[in-house]
């Protein structure tokens, strides 16, 4: 068992091009760690850099309290899992899962044993002659887990494992993955550009942005003070709200602050003709309703034009407020609604949405 | 598909038989001569059924070959044809099947200009630089060697695209597993890569040994030597346009003897044929 | 190229492309860089002192009539074979195309000639067209006609393309079959409701869209009939009579193995190098014009 420490890491390429941008990361033994981020963030690039696949531009990538930088992949004593699995098409699903341990020298009984086993935990016993050709997605999925465990690595590393399912077998297979892990209890780093997928697995949250770390941190913590507007609008679905705090409406209501942004989670709206006291109100005309069943999602334009805000991933349309409602509610289209929040459901940020204001 | 005509299908039927005949009839014929005495084939009498001389002329033709024109049993011939044509096939698929694995898996120094040096020997067949070679070839002292007889022939480019395309194709993430699971270079190329490579060698066979076989100007230039004379040289020997004493069913029998290795093998392993002509032409 | 190098062992790398370089360098490149040096040079008539002439030799060949008569004689036979190859190769496929039972049967047999020789379809077909016995001369010569091919050039041009057509058939048959067979059936099938007979829908959407497949096919078999045909031709006439059937590579194996005149004959294999780099040139336009559709 190991933690994972990464310091200052850095990776830049012949052309000068920066993917990783100085990141600071420490992983405790055990830990499940989830890096999270929008595509060509450099979360796959920093797996990599761990497993040893990138080399490492400055900085230290520290396994169990030995510095890597220099240690190749199959020496590193970790696993990893591909996204498109990467098994072995020729080999049986037991040979697959064997092939790592022969490399290394194991005596036969003991990889029939560790073999077995994994093949128990994943339930592919009756799989074990197959080639991955026969097999489906989600049985493919499980062989690559398969040939992670029987290693029994300090480390499991998972590169968008889940991607390629649909779907109902990506939630299953979730699950299945948190289960595994708290049982093998093996430190591990999962990538992944699913935010439900990286709230509901993660110890511990990394998210990413252009090459640098945004924000780290248990993910309740990070969802409910979001560091800056894209962690804001990144993790939560639907997104946060972010509207200028320099328009009238916003103005009057908050007084003089130094926050340029406001942020308010689509559910910590209530439809009210009252304003509580320090929150903010706001004057909607609904422009279309989503019902799922057991909410309701209602898109809300504001009366007055709005300053559109820095681009962000998943931003809405100037002016455009989405509400959280009970899946028993349904306003009419094209009514005119007041939707309000209070003081400590609201999320202030700089002009540049790149520093949290405590109000 | 789109037809519902009754007799749509009739034409194609004709057609095709007509394209079968064609092609089928010359070496129908060439089986019957071979079933028949001499004297009957030189009166222009030979009927289109099998005579009974098929026996006693393989044999002859065999083990002793035609009597007049060459003293070489086509046996020998065979024999010859076939050391040449496997390893043809075999040094093209061996050499570029390990240069196509350095030119896709690895970073060496000037990788780019030998990917470039063997991709320009697919522009020039050996008819147009023969003499050349075939100095080279006798400089070396390869003539009447089979190593003189298949190395030159193995110079081309051809083997090694089919490799490479096929190389780009299989993930990276394969290679990256391989690495994690302790797998070096040499064991990659063992335990994955050969494998996985398996039906383009095959294919890649199937076609090298046909160009090998039928191989005609190099072997004829190369080999003074009567006992390494292939198959489709001796053929020719045997036969004599201007002479009307030809051993016409020992040169049939010869003939059908070297169009059956490559026939078998095309049409037992069409499939593989099929993918190994249309892939190496990309 | 993508770069997918992923190991980095440089002595391993080398050893590994060692022995197709070699042979490349060997057999390939001196040859053709001797063939080139040599088309520059004239040896006098006992061998024994060379004089560096710059281009005197490719200037006496295009002197000599005969070189001009074997380009004729190249361009015709070229013209019939490529054409009777490929319209029949053309026709076989579109009717295997179509779905009909025996299919397989049918491509086996048309894929035979594919793997006879050309020195041996030479052999089967001097066997039928062998004055006096053979069967189809005798057919002939019934009918009036004084088939003799060691004697008459047109006849011994006309066996030559037959053998050539015959031997190339399967070649292109299997490509055009390949290339008829990528078509998307929807493409038809939307043509077919837009009211297109089967001749005019062939005539509108199949053959523009087997275009690449067609034009490939021409490129090869232009290199087929110029280079590849060297065993037939000396199988079944030997250049003759009089060089009536004599091709510009085959002229190049006459003059060589004479070795009378090295500088001349060196000068005649690098025009036709000179050739094939222009057809494959062409042929690495058209693939890389694929790639970007």
């Amino acid at each position: 068992m190991a933690n994972v420490t990464l310091r200052n890491v850095r990776k830049a390429y012949p052309n000068g091009f920066e993917a990783i941008k100085g990141v600071d990361v420490d992983v405790a033994d055990g830990q499940f760690c989830v890096l999270v981020g929008p595509s060509g963030c450099g979360k796959s690039t920093l797996l990599r850099m761990v497993a040893g696949l990138e080399t490492i531009s400055s900085g230290e990538i520290d396994i169990g309290g030995r510095v890597v930088n220099q240690v190749e992949p199959a020496d590193r004593d970790i696993a990893m899992v591909f996204q498109n699995y990467a098994l072995y098409p020729h080999m049986s699903v037991y040979n697959n899962m064997a092939y790592g341990l022969r490399n290394r020298g194991m005596p036969k009984p003991e990889i029939e044993t560790r073999v077995q086993e994994a093949a128990r935990i994943l339930e592919l016993g009756t799989m074990l002659d197959r080639k991955p050709g026969q097999l489906s997605g989600g049985q493919r999925q499980r062989v690559a887990m398969g040939r992670a465990i029987v290693r029994q690595p300090k480390v499991f590393l998972f590169d968008e494992p889940l991607s390629n399912l649909d779907a109902k077998l990506r939630i299953a297979m979730r699950v299945e993955i948190r289960k595994l892990q708290r049982r093998l209890n093996t430190t591990s780093i999962y990538v992944t550009h699913d935010q439900l997928e990286a709230m509901t697995l993660a110890d511990i949250l990394v998210v990413m942005n252009g090459g640098k770390v945004e924000q780290v941190g248990n993910p309740l913590a990070i969802y409910e003070k979001p560091a800056t507007t894209f962690v804001a609008s990144f993790i939560g679905a639907p997104p946060m709200n972010l509207m200028s705090t320099r328009a009238d409406e916003i103005k009057s209501q908050l007084g003089s602050a130094d926050a340029g942004i406001l942020g308010i989670r689509p559910e910590d709206f209530v439809i009210t003709d009252q304003t509580p006291a320090g929150g903010v109100a706001l004057a909607l005309t609904v422009e279309a309703i989503e019902r799922v069943g057991a909410e309701t999602f209602v898109y809300g334009t504001r009366a007055q034009d709005e300053q559109r805000i820095a681009a962000n991933p998943g931003e809405l349309p100037p002016g455009e407020v989405i509400v959280r409602i009970p899946g028993s509610e349904a306003p009419p289209i094209g009514q005119k609604i007041r939707v309000a929040a209070v003081r400590q459901k609201l999320h202030l940020f700089s002009d540049d949405g790149r520093t949290r204001i405590e109000a | 598909m789109v037809e519902h005509r009754r007799f749509g299908n009739l034409l194609p039927h004709l057609v095709l038989l007509a394209g079968v005949a064609v092609v089928a009839f010359p070496v129908y014929l060439a089986i019957i001569a071979s079933t028949h005495d001499n004297t009957v084939i030189a009166n222009g009498q030979m009927p289109l059924y099998p005579g009974s001389h098929a026996l006693e002329t393989y044999w002859n033709t065999i083990v002793s070959g035609a009597g007049r024109t060459t003293r070489e049993p086509v046996g020998s011939m065979l024999m010859a044809s076939f050391i040449m044509a496997v390893g043809i096939a075999v040094g093209k698929i061996a050499i570029s099947i390990l240069s196509a694995y350095a030119i896709v898996f690895f970073n060496f120094p000037f990788r780019m200009a030998t990917f470039w040096t063997i991709f320009v020997t697919l522009m020039l067949p050996v008819e147009v630089r023969i003499f050349p070679t075939y100095k080279i070839t006798s400089d070396l002292h390869m003539l009447d060697s089979y190593s003189g007889l298949i190395l030159p022939l193995i110079a081309s480019a051809t083997a090694t695209l089919l490799f490479r395309q096929f190389f780009m194709t299989i993930p990276k993430e394969l290679v990256e597993a391989s690495k994690m699971d302790g797998a070096g270079p040499i064991r990659f190329f063992f335990d994955t890569l050969l494998p996985l490579s398996v039906t383009n060698i095959a294919a890649l066979f199937v076609i090298l040994f046909i160009y090998g076989w039928n191989q005609y100007l190099w072997p004829l230039l190369i080999t003074t030597r009567d006992d390494m004379q292939t198959i489709v040289i001796g053929i020719k020997k045997i036969i004599d346009v201007k002479d009307a004493l030809t051993e016409w069913s020992v040169a049939m029998a010869t003939a059908v003897l070297a169009m059956l290795p490559p026939v078998a093998i095309v049409v037992l392993l069409q499939r593989l044929f099929v993918k190994g002509l249309i892939e190496t032409e990309k | 190229m993508e770069n997918r190098a992923i190991f980095s062992g440089r002595l391993l790398a080398c050893l590994l492309v060692f022995p197709q370089l070699a042979i490349s360098l060997i057999f390939f490149y001196w040859p053709a860089a001797q063939a080139l040096w040599q088309s520059f040079l004239v040896q006098d008539a006992f061998g024994l002192s060379t004089e560096f002439v710059w281009f005197e030799n490719y200037v006496t060949l295009l002197k000599t009539p005969e070189y001009y008569h074997a380009i004729g004689t190249t361009f015709f036979f070229s013209l019939l074979v490529v054409f009777f190859s490929l319209a029949i190769g053309l026709l076989l496929a579109v009717m295997a195309n179509r779905n009909i039972a025996g299919v397989q049967i049918y491509r086996t047999f048309l894929i035979i000639p594919y793997a006879v020789a050309p020195a041996v379809a030479s052999v089967l077909f001097i066997f039928m067209f062998q004055p006096g016995l053979g069967m189809i001369a005798r057919a002939l010569q019934r009918n009036g006609i004084d088939w003799n091919p060691v004697l008459n050039g047109n006849h011994a041009m006309i066996l030559i393309v037959i053998v050539a057509v015959w031997n190339q058939i399967s070649y292109n048959f299997l490509f055009f079959l390949a290339g008829l067979q990528s078509i998307p059936k929807s493409v038809i099938e939307a043509a077919a409701i837009d009211g297109a007979r089967p001749a005019r829908r062939f005539w509108t959407i199949v053959f523009p869209l087997l275009s690449p497949t067609t034009f490939f096919l021409i490129v090869v078999n232009i290199t087929y009939a110029f280079f590849n045909t060297l065993g037939i031709i000396d199988t079944a006439t030997e250049g003759g009579p009089n060089g009536s059937t004599s091709t510009l590579v085959y002229k190049v194996f006459l003059d060589g193995k004479a070795g009378s005149d090295l500088g001349g004959s060196a000068a005649q294999s690098v025009i036709l190098m000179i050739i094939v780099i222009g057809l494959t040139a062409i042929q690495f336009r058209y693939v890389e014009k694929k790639v970007h559709y």
